[in-house]
């Protein structure tokens, strides 16, 4: 079975790599790009029955770091 | 003073804190990323700049659950004394031992220079031989310098005088233009520039040799 974990920066800390996408977006003409944020998908291959309960806490030991990031968890 | 430096795959100033530490007068010990123990009886661990585990996932993150780590988190709790530098900031905040984070630098360029440093504090083992608003020149060489607290952490840093160092001119967007932060009992510090790398005059600049000198006064006094 596969879990995918989807990371991000929290609403509030600048990510100056999406702003970079961002300028680069409006110089190739794309108008109204308002806000870009950047995140990380990690995909699991895990084995069968496996939780997402052990996949959070993947997420909190490892995976995110949860004083700058946010995650969200799924499964299958 | 006995210190230990740790050495990942992908440390690469390893040597020079060795160095520098040696310099200080003190007897240091390279420990490996999968030894589980540190050696009997040391004061002092260094946690080097590089790039360990390549910056995979996030730098620091692979390292701060290397077998070492664990040691080393139980030398800081028993009120032993840590130093980070660079990626070994990093590395400190993966942990735990430290607060915040590492970011990508706001200018999103990997920035090798030697920056100006005003001594925050000079209230901690590290920082004693300076004093208090004292300009150093010392070294950066960072990606991912750009410290992120929380604003009620920041208040909090502020109230418990845990801001070791400041940028003069911030280089990389950093909150507060903290260069390095202690923990709530200062004897981890965690910085990115390199005082290891102003540690000779074949340097350039020997304004890091303070710290070294200052940390061997410590134990010479304890």
């Amino acid at each position: 079975m596969k879990a995918r974990v989807y990371v991000m920066l929290k609403n509030g800390v600048l990510d100056p790599q999406g702003e970079a996408v961002r300028h680069a977006l409006g110089s190739l003409g794309f108008d109204g790009v308002e806000g870009v944020r950047q995140g990380k998908v990690i995909e699991l291959d895990l084995a069968e029955g496996s939780t997402e309960a052990t996949v959070t806490e993947m997420c909190e030991k490892l995976l995110a770091n949860t004083v700058i990031e946010s995650y969200r968890v799924e499964m299958g | 003073m006995k210190a230990a430096v740790i050495v990942f795959p992908g440390s690469n100033c390893d040597r020079d804190l060795a160095v520098a530490f040696e310099q200080a007068g003190a007897d240091v010990t390279m420990v490996w990323h999968k030894d589980t123990a540190l050696p009997e009886g040391i004061d002092m661990v260094g946690v080097p700049g590089g790039f360990s585990f390549g910056d995979y996932l996030r730098c620091g993150a692979i390292a701060a659950n290397s077998p070492i780590c664990q040691s080393l988190i139980k030398h800081a709790e028993r009120g032993g004394y840590a130093l980070g530098v660079c990626n070994g900031f990093q590395i400190l905040t993966e942990t735990g031992l430290l607060p915040g984070a590492l970011r990508r630098n706001a200018g999103l360029k990997y920035i090798c220079r030697t920056v100006g440093l005003e001594v925050a504090s000079a209230d901690t083992a590290f920082t004693s031989g300076y004093s208090k608003g004292d300009v150093v020149n010392v070294p950066i060489a960072h990606h991912d310098g750009n410290y992120f607290v929380t604003d009620e952490k920041l208040a909090q840093l502020r109230d418990e005088d845990r801001i070791a160092f400041t940028y003069t001119d911030n280089p990389n967007g950093s909150v507060a233009d903290i260069a390095g932060v202690v923990s709530k009992n200062r004897r981890v510090l965690g910085m990115m520039p390199h005082p290891e790398r102003a540690a000779d005059t074949g340097h350039g600049g020997t304004d890091g040799v303070a710290m070294f000198r200052a940390l061997m006064d410590q134990f010479a006094t304890a």
